[in-house]
């Protein structure tokens, strides 16, 4: 009784393995496009274009050191790939006074393909109450971006950056 | 239990097994998440925007500017042996292309034509962006050596003597160039040293005259070419019937071969992160590692293009521009130096690539399979650093992106 089952298991077993076996040299017959995007060995989206689940992707960031409370508004709203756009960058103090005369650099780009941003932004001017321009402001493809502020202001530098997704 | 009661249980497990891996394998499913219903949405002929003006040229959307823009366009007399028009590359039954790996004009360019369908939403011209507008770049070919051949003062005398009405009707009154002392027949910066002699011996007001001249010539051009577009693909009728979950529209505008390069190129194959927008393209500089042709000089692509559109006299910040500083964005902020610029060129609209071999800056690949072949395995760049890394697909897998590709064929339209 015992050797037969183990007979009948080692049937199964060899059957279910060949199964496996043909259908996996089918495949190239058959080709991917009946498969479950799992079982062709990728997501359905690139997975260098899915950012970080914990990513914060909000406006208003504090900078790195505690300094200053940044924040940014885009002209283009909701943010979209290839095309030039200003931002208004508002910057204050932990305590919320508005930071005039910060000087201020741009930087970014994106973190999971080693690239820069496709522009050179700059601040162009100062609005006052915290407020300044941004122009230049591009990004060429989908995916997350990372925008990198250092503001300067009364001999103390500190840095921001923003988390941005973009669609494309 | 008997034996074969054991058998047959064993069976009917299997078998249960077998069919429901079978079923979750092929059980209908909705085609695209809602990610990549976003991502082809951005790719759809549906999200390109309206045209934006062009603030560098007033002409840019003035019907009579195109239509002598038009007649420009054809007309070969604008050249050095009285052959070569801009249509003599630009082929409007090719896809105002001409199918070859190097132009040629009265001689043979370094580089392979462009299309021109849709360029009006690029900010920047050529495979190295050295022109940051259409007129400033249909000025380009007219005074180069190997594609007119002509220089300025020869336009100028060309337009006074048969298209003065259409000229002064748009611009107003073309100058007095009758004085071939003042205005010699053969003269502008170029090449040529006799012409370029004859350009540097004018006053400065006369090469001023002959220089507007030139410009609005480029401007008329650049309204004409402004209009050249490309129409709705069957890719656009897919992802229209996508956007509704029309399966039934879905089916009969792709095949599941063109679907599954479809999903391989917005996913594992990268296209997408260049080849991206309605029009295909980021209108960027990538290098992609594409090989160097032998017996051509050494090629920088953005590099150079990016010095050269900076000090261009005909650039967006330029006195014959039409556009205030405000305007000039893309010039004022681009990125004019840096390793990632060595040998990266301009993407094409994907739209029509399938009829439009060979392809690469200097036509280096004569077919798609050639182009895929090398995105896949990614070799190392002639100079500066590839974007690209080997994907690994398979032969059945480029077959299925080179179909996809096929997917993009629309009528192009112009006036």
């Amino acid at each position: 009784m015992k050797t037969q089952t183990a007979k009948t298991i080692l049937i199964v077993a060899l059957t279910a393995i060949i199964t496996v076996i043909v259908f996996i040299l089918l495949m190239p017959i058959i080709g991917p496009r009946f498969m479950h995007p799992l079982m062709s060995g990728y997501m359905p989206m690139h997975a260098n274009s899915v950012p970080p689940a914990s990513l914060d992707i909000s406006t208003v960031r504090t900078t790195d050191n505690g300094l200053y409370r940044v924040s940014f508004t885009s002209e283009l709203n909701p943010l979209a790939i290839n095309q030039i756009h200003t931002w208004t960058l508002h910057i204050e103090t932990a305590d919320g006074q508005p930071v005039e005369n910060a000087e201020i650099t741009v930087d970014g780009g994106m973190p999971q393909h080693g690239h820069g941003l496709p522009t050179r932004p700059q601040v162009t001017q100062n609005l006052g109450n915290g407020d300044y321009v941004v122009e230049g402001m591009k990004f060429q493809m989908g995916g997350w971006w990372e925008v990198k502020f250092s503001i300067t202001s009364g001999g103390k530098t500190d840095t921001v950056t923003f988390n941005l997704i973009l669609e494309g | 239990m008997s034996e074969r009661k054991q058998l047959v249980a064993g069976f009917a497990l299997l078998f249960a097994l077998i069919i429901s891996g079978l079923t979750y394998i092929l059980w209908p499913r909705p085609a695209w998440t809602e990610a990549e219903l976003a991502t082809l949405r951005t790719l759809w002929i549906g999200s390109l925007p309206p045209l934006a003006p062009d603030p560098s040229n007033q002409y840019a959307d003035d019907p009579r500017a195109a239509e002598f823009g038009k007649q420009l366009f054809f007309d070969t007399r604008f050249s050095s042996n009285g052959e070569v028009a801009c249509a003599t590359c630009h082929i409007p039954e090719k896809g105002f292309q001409d199918g070859l790996p190097l132009a040629r004009g009265i001689g043979t360019t370094t580089r392979r034509t462009m299309p021109i369908a849709g360029t009006a939403y690029s900010p920047w011209l050529f495979w190295d962006g050295r022109k940051d507008s259409q007129w400033a770049q249909a000025l380009g070919p007219m005074e180069s050596a190997v594609e007119h051949g002509g220089n300025r003062t020869q336009y100028a005398h060309l337009i006074d003597e048969f298209y003065r009405t259409e000229y002064e009707s748009i611009f107003g009154a073309l100058p007095d160039f009758s004085d071939t002392a003042r205005f010699p027949e053969s003269a502008g910066p170029v090449a040529d040293p006799i012409a370029s002699a004859a350009w540097n011996a004018m006053t400065p007001e006369d090469r001023e005259a002959v220089t507007q001249v030139y410009v609005n010539m480029g401007k008329a051009i650049a309204a004409y070419e402004r209009l050249i577009m490309t129409g709705p693909s069957r890719f656009d009728a897919y992802v229209q019937a996508a956007l509704k979950a029309d399966t039934k529209t879905m089916n009969s505008s792709l095949t599941s071969d063109e679907v599954e390069g479809l999903r391989l190129f917005i996913g594992p194959a990268n296209c997408i992160q260049c080849h991206n927008g309605p029009l295909f393209t980021d209108n960027h500089f990538h290098n992609t590692g594409v090989p160097a042709v032998d017996g051509l000089p050494e090629d920088t692509g953005r590099a150079q293009g990016a010095q050269s559109v900076l000090t261009d006299e005909f650039n967006c910040l330029s006195p014959y521009s039409d556009a205030s500083p405000e305007d000039c964005s893309e010039l004022r902020f681009m990125v004019a130096d840096g390793e990632e610029l060595l040998r990266a060129f301009k993407p094409p609209s994907l739209r029509n690539v399938a009829g439009r071999a060979p392809y690469m800056h200097a036509g280096q690949f004569t077919t798609l399979e050639d182009v895929l072949a090398h995105y896949n395995s990614a070799p190392t760049a002639p100079a500066g650093h590839t974007e690209i890394e080997p994907l690994g697909l398979s032969d059945r897998q480029l077959g299925y992106i080179i179909a996809f590709l096929k997917t993009l064929d629309g009528e192009i339209t112009a006036p």
